[in-house]
């Protein structure tokens, strides 16, 4: 087991290597320059922009500009923003907190939507109950969240007024209150995704489980007079979750992927939004490091993925 | 005549499709008397395992549905009993087994959990307890160094030792009837006849009843003390096993017994092994006569008019046939 997480681990330097690669030769062919702001300003000469530009590096050729970049990386330094100046890193740790809180309690909320009610639907196909769950998972996950997101905000804080929209990183309370004014911020955001991930995979529990609920193994555990719960859990859902567990773990990137854009409805101060300024300011550096993190995210749920199978199924072995 | 154990009479079970309902089992009365062999024989889709199934209700309802009929179990019918009460004679007065040793094990759990599984449910066993029987069983079946074989996974064992688990699996509560549903077809023929010999020790050692599910006359022969032949949902012939082959009465059972491929007669005598023309009937709407007149040689025209009677035509032999 050891061994083979050594041996993925050493895989994942070339990927993430190419990656870099790619997403460095992307940038630096892209239109924009983060100095055009400095162009229009009458106010900096063009030879102390010229300077600017040589003391960065930024007309040095693509692979010396990739090659300072991947030592800088390795030593750590991921380097300044051009637009605050702040180092990468710390403009990083400080957004990630917050898309972690909210993405982790969306997926939470999404489980504990998709489970009970996959395994329930599925363990009475065409019910009521499955056709009433079927429909309502189909509008979740037709419907894209910036659309929930948009409905979310016009009922419940224009015509309800209960929730606010946008949400704030310094809240003036403390205590209890601090945590209810954290939770009244967060619940539109948190719901927004969590229905729409919820959606999709209640439909794909519902399946796992019917795909499992048929076979002969679990009639030879009704024939062994074990309680239709019993059945359900310890023979159904247990099998019926390997495939789920990996669908979970893969789709954990794309999630952080959708959750740019909840973040940007919401103004959730997160690694999205962070990634979103970057890209209209042209702040390369930033651009650079975030892309590479979901880079590497899908790279590591990747690895989890394959290490949950393996403990969830005793027929693959890591040898 | 002893005391039967399971006493089914005038079951009907019929399943709700698209189409109509399916009559798969119509009118079956089979009796097991205690520490007897039967063996229930007949071809694919003539309601031998939904039969077997019933009696321990693992067919779904729905689509299936139990329409009429009784199925005593030890003098008490069991057709209305709660889930509840069904769950107490699983496994624990009726053992089944399966007939895909590949699939019929859970490939998440060590064979030995499966085991001790429905000990546990039915014994109160502590875990240990339970798998010190888990071994216990193992050891019975003749499997190789069962202390160590009980903590492997199913995929770690072949299809015969699979089926030797399930054999495991279905006594460990020591049950008085087990209930085999083709427990060989699935497995090469030298592997066959080593759980059929299995069984025949178990039920030997244990004194356990078998309802033997098959349709290899090979295997009726083997281990059978009686035979019921059934043919399109019903009884068509009930005899002791050498009573049978000596002297078969209906005409299907004259078929299935021809259709056996003989070592007797070599393959240079160039003799075509027989078959039965044709297929089983569709149950959706089956013939209104006899279901095997469109299949039978000796048919007449009374046949296909009304549905000949089960009648004894020898202690012990039962045939529904009007010839």
């Amino acid at each position: 087991m050891a061994n083979y997480l050594l041996r993925r681990l050493l895989i994942a330097i070339p990927s993430l290597l190419g990656i870099s690669v790619i997403l460095f030769v992307v940038l630096a062919l892209a239109p924009g320059d983060p100095f055009g702001e400095l162009t229009t300003n009458p106010a900096i000469p063009p030879e102390v922009r010229a300077n600017l530009r040589a003391s960065l590096g930024l007309d040095d050729p693509i692979h010396l500009r990739y090659i300072s970049w991947l030592t800088a990386m390795m030593k750590g330094d991921w380097g300044y923003s051009f637009v605050s100046r702040i180092p990468v890193d710390q403009l990083i740790l400080q957004r990630l907190p917050t898309t972690l809180a909210v993405i982790g309690i969306s997926q939470i909320v999404a489980l504990a939507i998709a489970l009970p009610v996959g395994v329930y639907a599925a363990t009475r196909p065409y019910s009521i109950f499955d056709q009433v769950a079927n429909t309502l998972a189909f509008v979740g996950f037709s419907l894209p969240t910036f659309f929930t997101g948009l409905v979310f905000i016009l009922i419940f804080s224009i015509t309800l007024d209960w929730l606010p929209f946008v949400y704030r990183t310094g809240i003036d309370a403390s205590g209890w209150r601090w945590w209810w004014e954290q939770f009244r911020q967060s619940i539109m955001p948190i719901m927004v995704l969590g229905l729409f991930q919820g959606a999709t995979w209640t439909r794909f529990v519902r399946s796992a489980v019917l795909d499992v609920i048929r076979l002969d193994y679990v009639t030879t555990a009704r024939s062994k007079g074990l309680t239709e719960g019993t059945v359900t859990m310890k023979h159904v859902v247990r099998n019926a979750m390997i495939p789920v567990v990996t669908l979970v773990a893969l789709q954990m990137p794309a999630v952080f992927g959708g959750a740019i854009v909840t973040e940007q409805i919401f103004r959730v101060p997160g690694i999205g939004s962070l990634l979103i300024t970057s890209i209209l300011a042209n702040d390369t550096p930033v651009i650079m490091a975030v892309t590479f993190v979901f880079a590497a995210l899908v790279i590591f749920f990747n690895l989890l993925a394959d290490i949950l199978y393996g403990w969830l199924d005793p027929r693959i072995s890591y040898s | 005549m002893t005391e039967r154990l399971l006493e089914i009479t005038g079951l009907k079970v019929h399943f709700k499709t698209d189409d109509g309902w399916v009559r798969a089992v119509d009118g079956v009365d089979i009796g097991i008397a205690t520490g007897e062999t039967l063996c229930v024989v007949g071809e694919s889709g003539c309601g031998k395992t939904v039969t077997a199934k019933t009696i321990l209700k693992l067919i779904d309802m729905p689509p299936g549905k139990i329409v009429a009929g009784r199925i005593g179990w030890r003098g008490r019918d069991i057709v209305p009993l709660s889930p509840a009460e069904m769950r107490d004679i699983r496994a624990k007065e009726i053992g089944f087994i399966f007939q895909e040793p590949m699939t019929s094990l859970n490939p998440v759990y060590t064979v030995g959990e499966q085991i001790a599984e429905s000990v546990r449910t039915h014994e109160g066993l502590s875990r240990k307890a339970a798998m010190d029987r888990a071994t216990e069983m193992l050891r019975l079946v003749n499997i190789p160094s069962p202390q160590r074989r009980v903590h492997d996974y199913p995929h770690q064992f072949s299809g015969g030792m699979r089926q030797r688990v399930m054999i495991a699996m279905a006594l460990a509560c020591n049950p008085r009837l087990i209930i085999a549903d083709e427990p060989t077809t699935a497995l090469d023929v030298t592997i066959q006849a080593q759980i059929l010999d299995l069984l025949n020790d178990m039920k030997e050692q244990l004194g356990t009843a078998v309802l033997l599910i098959t349709h290899a006359m090979g295997v009726v022969a083997e281990t059978a003390q009686r035979v019921v032949v059934m043919y399109a949902g019903k009884v068509v012939e009930e005899a002791p096993v050498g009573e049978l082959f000596a002297n078969p009465r209906h005409p299907y059972t004259q078929g299935l017994i021809r259709s056996i491929p003989r070592i007797d007669r070599a393959a240079t005598e160039h003799v075509r092994l027989e078959a039965i023309p044709g297929t089983v009937p569709s149950l959706l709407n089956p013939p209104l006569g006899c279901r095997f007149a469109a299949r039978c040689r000796y048919a007449t025209e009374a046949c296909v008019a009304a549905e000949p009677p089960l009648r004894e035509v020898a202690p012990g032999h039962k045939v529904a046939c009007i010839l």
